[in-house]
């Protein structure tokens, strides 16, 4: 199990349980578990749905959607069955709090599940967790079981009329799937590629029944919300920024982890103070806020950054899935462009010729340029085609690979121009990328 | 849906609410390139080639997803637009193998019209293009996945409109892949839709492949000559030695009933033309008892002056005539005639493979109650009576499914075995072998599910086929009729096997019927038949049973083969005078003692009308030395005999003399545009006996039912022909139940012509191996 870290600033709400066997039922139950669950089977849907919006609460996935506003979209009748879907596909580079929540408190995603479910009259609720994550699969299973033997899963749950059923699956290894869409096809075992939206899922989604889909940490927020109140929990974050958030800092740091800090909470104090600043002492060159996706920060862009959906928006990057990836000045951003266009190239879905195309030639293109036989047109090339892609893929993961690798040119052609010329990578190491 | 008002480029356009885009803008004459975008397919918003700019919108919008809504404002040209579908066409052309000049598409390219039009010239790339090497999925498809553009159009023609879905994607992102779903073959109705809908090269025909290039060819629309539903296809000819040779069938002409649809005999099965075994020369009887070679003339002669010398002798009654399930309406119509007024005998007969006669007799004095195969298309609700329209009638089968698909249409059927368009079905009833006789009581009784749907149903088309003979077609439209008075209450459609077993039928190769279903015994306008026999002929089998007790002199089989195909005794015929017409040496042209080479449906002009009574003009396609169409055998036969031609062929005014086959004009089918002039300056109209048309016009004149839309006939589309149209029925018209012989073709299979195409044989092997392939998995 890997250890976990912690920091005096930390607000420990949704990981609150972590480390004290909470995937066992009954350590769960000790903690305060299902009570919320409980609590939102007396009052109601509606009295669920004005919490969740009084909580603030957006979504954890990256778009950062206020989460009672999508659970309203869902209509009171359908003459097909709603569903709840668990977005358990956490693939994002840089991401990784989803895995700690499944593996530390993986009741907390079944009762927000439950509660999801009963906000919007769902009677079945599947968690979806990414192929890479099958090792995951035993445990939530294993607290699903137990979730159905405590009645508090099936035809009555909690001993009243209401059912609900919650079916878990793992996909087979695609980032695509993260893909709200993607999500919903694979799950109903077709290809992973997305649907065309409008309809939302909230109105046409799984199997065509009106559906809503959170990220796994949006769904383990909520009992938590339910419990200390929507009010106490929005006065955790800053304005439309409701609670916490799970940053999962990686990279060049002294002590990288997740850790769980009040939405807005400061940029630079998250690297040099939580994180125990760059790693040997050396200098920051650069920050990728919120995943792979997201354009890099320069040192500079930080100072006064707080971590929320809006203030980083404005920064011209975004907050994302909260993955703070942190590069040192020994770092070659053209062989991290590589490595983040690698990804992309490597995920795409192949539905849409922008992205199937783009990010192949993007690719080609920024590893011959960094094996040192780049061109000085291929600069402008490695923009013209993410340029091409940005804003014309069928859905966003087009932009993903486009909005980086555009900010690396922006804010590094210095960086890039040095590579021209036959002159070698300054940071000298291209044996290591003839394996990427 | 409520009109909505909305403007494109500056104009104001309106169209219902909800209406795509793209659909709206190219309606009003807006082009939008779209790869993906197939009209009647399910949508992808994949290529990203029909980005439109909405006012308002932050991003550009596809018009294949955008639904029109009132108000809205769009701009679908603009440097923007151009700029972007430049940056997806510049992609795409990043790994595309740009081998133009070998290239099947080459010049009909979507792509290469595309990077026309927004250019896109120059490469940005330094790096190889991914490759790999071409597949052979069938006899009939190869795949070369470099030129693929990932549209999906084939796997969603494949899937939804063809319901097979045997192909599929494999691999993801730019290692995307399309295969076959059965692994690396395909298994499949081998109709080859996926090649013509796709916008590139990657799908090519196994037929066409390499041997020219689009414009090197004339396109010829026409009408398929193998089963019955009437497809329209476009020939690719291209002259080669002096010959007009067919190069391609395909469906590039969509004008037809058939719209998008053509099957794998349509497209590929057309090379029995090229057959090797294909006759090129008359053959007459020598003194040894053998067949030899002739010349035109002496083989006239010899088959001329023996029939008259019968006709003389023994008299007309001693004179059989079997016409063909495939020549045009004007060479049946012709036959019909030359055996009544030349021969002066009513033993004519086809093979027939569905009751029409019965059909006409049901519906006699009853307007309108025919469906064509357009009313089948947009019927809310059909009931489907026994067949197998999948493997027998395609173009049937695609018709129902799109029309369940996207009208949601509600299909019936009642069978006596499971049949693959039950998938499409609201309801199915089954039922024992010969049990069709049940059906309508089980309908009227009305305590099943499926007797209570459809007899809720307000309008209803009810399909059947040779599953229904003689009394049964009777009691199946009496039951229909009862259903209104209204037209839509109820249509019928009768399902017959052959390119144009309806125009046999409809022209009056009956022993007993005369075109139109008229009676022989109460011919009314055919009065002006000269010398027509009053007493009904015989049916085929007894033509044949006749010539075994010697008592038929002379047999003229024009198009069909009763000894190999109807089971007639060959032994029968020893001491009867057999001239055949053929394209073929068939077993029974092998027994006649003058066979004269015939020309197919495609090196000839006429008109045939399908099974469903839509009539359409046959246009002349290819040209091949020695052979001649039965219409200039016929007039060539009668005029050797010393028949007054004028009067068998209405040609010429009175006084106005012209040569036999000179007019180019006539058999291309062009004579008739010309004939407009001819006629406003008061000259002469129809100026060869070989002018088909000149036998349309006759027809038209006499026949009930064939009262032509001829505007809309010459331009190339199916008119209505009319069956219910003769008034009152014959106590004499027999029954000819019992002489039905259901083909039964399967999709490879054409009767006697299938024989002769290697290009179904080879499909059909091909299928087999599949088929034994895994049942041994």
């Amino acid at each position: 199990m890997p250890r976990l870290v912690s920091h005096p600033d930390e607000v420990k709400i949704v990981t609150r349980r972590f480390g004290q066997g909470a995937a066992n039922i009954d350590r769960y139950l000790e903690l305060g578990g299902y009570q919320s669950a409980k609590k939102c089977l007396e009052q109601g849907p509606d009295w669920i749905i004005n919490e969740m919006k009084a909580s603030n609460l957006r979504g954890r996935g990256g778009a950062g959607f206020a989460t009672g506003m999508k659970w309203s979209f869902v209509p009171k009748q359908s003459p097909k069955p709603k569903y709840v879907l668990v977005n358990g596909d956490e693939s994002e580079p840089g991401t990784c709090k989803d895995h700690l929540i499944f593996l530390h408190d993986p009741h907390s995603v079944i009762e927000g599940t439950i509660i999801a479910g009963l906000a919007i009259g769902s009677k079945l609720g599947f968690i979806y967790l990414r192929g890479e994550y099958r090792y995951l699969l035993e445990i939530v299973e294993k607290a699903v079981a137990d979730a159905y033997a405590r009645g508090f899963l099936g035809k009555n749950i909690f001993g009243s009329e209401t059912e609900f059923q919650i079916i878990t699956q793992s996909g087979a290894g695609a980032y695509e799937v993260g893909e709200e869409s993607a999500l919903m096809e694979s799950l109903e075992g077709k290809r992973g590629v997305p649907r065309i939206k409008p309809p939302f899922p909230a109105v046409v989604g799984l199997y065509g029944g009106p559906t809503i889909i959170n990220n796994a940490e949006t769904i383990a927020t909520v009992p938590h919300v339910i419990a200390m109140g929507a009010e106490s929990y929005a006065a955790v974050g800053t304005p439309r920024n409701g609670g916490t958030r799970l940053f999962g800092i990686s990279g060049h740091v002294e002590r990288p982890g997740v850790y769980e800090l009040p939405m807005g909470y400061n940029l630079k104090k998250m690297i040099y103070d939580v994180a125990g600043g760059v790693r040997g002492g050396r200098k920051l060159k650069a920050v990728v806020p919120g995943g792979s996706s997201t354009p890099v920060l320069l040192p500079e862009e930080i100072e006064n950054l707080g971590m929320d959906f809006d203030q980083v928006g404005k920064a011209g990057s975004m907050l994302g899935s909260g993955g703070v990836v942190v590069i040192d000045d020994q770092t070659c951003i053209v062989e991290f462009a590589l490595r983040t266009i690698s990804f992309y190239q490597h995920e795409s879905c192949g539905w849409c010729i922008p992205c199937r195309e783009g990010t192949d030639w993007l690719k080609k293109t920024f590893t011959r340029f960094h094996a040192g036989f780049g061109t000085a047109s291929d600069i402008d090339n490695i923009q013209h085609i993410a340029q091409n892609i940005l804003g014309r893929t069928f859905c966003p993961l087009g932009d993903a690979a486009a909005m980086p690798t555009l900010g690396f040119i922006k804010k590094f052609r210095k960086e890039f121009e040095d590579h021209l010329n036959g002159k070698p990578c300054p940071y000298a190491r291209h044996e290591e990328l003839a394996a990427v | 849906m409520a009109d909505v008002t909305f403007t494109v480029d500056g104009k104001k356009l309106t169209a219902p609410a909800g209406t795509l885009l793209i659909d709206a803008c190219r309606k009003a004459g807006i082009e939008i390139p779209a790869f993906c975008y197939y009209p009647g397919l399910s949508l992808q918003a994949a290529c990203r080639m029909c980005v439109v700019r909405q006012e308002k919108v932050p991003k550009l919008q596809t018009a294949c997803t955008t639904q029109v809504a009132e108000g809205q404002v769009f701009i679908t040209e603009s440097p923007e637009i151009a700029e972007a579908r430049k940056g997806t066409i510049e992609l795409l052309l990043g790994n595309h193998p740009l081998d133009c000049p070998v290239c099947d598409a080459g010049g009909e390219c979507e792509l290469q019209d595309m990077t026309f039009k927004y250019g896109a010239g120059e490469s940005l790339y330094a790096e190889a293009k991914q490759h790999r090497e071409e597949q052979q999925w069938s006899p009939a498809v190869f795949y070369d996945r470099p030129r693929c553009i990932l549209c999906y159009r084939c796997t969603r023609m494949c899937g939804e409109g063809m319901d097979v879905w045997a192909l599929g994607v494999q691999s993801r992102g730019v290692r995307s892949v399309i295969t076959p779903n059965g692994g690396d073959r395909l298994d499949c109705e081998q109709c080859g839709m996926c090649i013509d809908v796709c916008p590139v090269g990657a799908l090519t025909s196994g037929s066409y492949r390499y041997k020219t290039r689009p414009w090197e060819m004339k396109h010829v629309s026409t009408v398929c000559t193998h089963c019955a539903d009437g497809c329209r296809v476009t020939l690719g000819v291209r002259q080669i030695d002096g010959d007009a040779v067919i190069i391609r069938s395909d469906n590039r002409d969509k004008g037809g009933i058939n719209g998008d649809f053509l099957c794998a005999k349509g497209r590929f099965g057309f090379d029995f033309v090229e057959s090797r075994e294909r006759l090129s020369t008359p053959m007459v009887r020598n003194a040894a008892g053998k067949l030899e070679p002739a010349t035109w003339a002496q083989a006239l002669a010899a088959a001329a002056s023996k029939l008259k010398e019968i006709r003389e002798t023994r008299g007309g009654a001693s004179i059989g005539v079997i016409g063909s399930n495939r020549t045009t309406n004007e060479e049946n119509y012709l036959l019909q005639k030359f055996a009544r007024t030349v021969l002066h005998t009513n033993n004519i007969d086809h093979a027939r493979s569905t009751d029409y006669a019965a059909f006409a007799r049901a519906l006699a004095g009853h307007k309108d109650k025919t469906a064509s195969l357009r009313d089948i298309a947009a019927a809310p609700a059909i009931l489907l009576v026994g067949g197998n329209p999948t493997e027998e009638h395609p173009l049937l089968a695609w018709i129902l499914r799109t029309n369940v698909r996207l009208n949601k249409a509600r299909l019936y059927i009642a069978n006596s075995q499971s049949i693959k368009l039950e998938r499409q079905a609201k309801a199915v009833q089954g039922l024992p072998p010969n049990g069709y006789k049940d059906l309508t009581s089980i309908l009227d009784r009305n305590d099943s599910d499926f007797a209570k749907a459809v007899m809720a149903e307000e309008s209803l088309v009810v399909i059947f086929g040779s599953d229904f003979r003689g009394q049964g077609v009777e009691d199946l439209v009496a039951w229909g009729l009862k259903r209104g008075p209204n037209p839509d209450s109820v249509r019928f459609a009768i399902v017959g096997d052959h390119s144009n077993s309806r125009g046999a039928a409809d022209m009056g190769l009956f022993p007993d019927l005369l075109p139109g279903y008229v009676p022989v015994t109460e011919p009314g306008a055919f009065a002006e038949y000269p010398g027509l026999p009053a007493a009904p002929g015989k049916t085929l089998p007894e033509m044949f049973a006749a010539a075994g007790k010697g008592d038929l002199g002379a047999l003229l089989v024009v198009g069909a083969n009763p000894v190999g195909k109807q089971g007639m005794d060959a032994a029968a015929l020893k001491n009867t005078f057999v001239v055949v017409q053929d394209l073929f040496l068939t077993e029974t042209a092998a027994l006649a003692d003058a066979v004269f080479p015939a020309a197919s449906l495609y090196e000839k002009a006429g008109t045939v009308t399908s099974t469903y009574g839509d009539l359409q003009l046959v246009k002349k396609a290819a040209d091949r030395a020695g052979v001649k169409p039965d219409f200039e055998i016929l007039v060539r036969l009668a005029e050797e005999m010393g028949a007054d031609v004028k009067a068998l062929v209405p040609f010429g005014k009175g006084g106005v003399s012209a040569d036999l086959g000179q007019s180019r004009g006539a058999q291309a089918g062009e004579a008739d545009r010309h004939a407009v002039w001819l006629a406003a300056q008061g000259l002469e109209p129809r100026l060869s006996p070989l002018d088909p048309l000149a036998v349309l016009d006759e027809i038209e004149r006499l026949v009930p039912g064939y009262t032509l839309d001829r505007i809309n006939l010459l331009s190339g589309n199916d008119v209505r022909t009319e069956l219910g149209a003769a008034q009152g029925r014959s106590a004499s018209s027999s029954d000819g139940a019992g002489l039905i012989v259901p083909a039964h073709d399967s999709l490879f299979t054409s009767a006697t012509l299938g024989r002769y195409s290697f290009a179904l044989k080879d499909l059909e092997r091909h299928q087999t191996q599949a088929v034994t392939e895994s049942a041994a998995d």
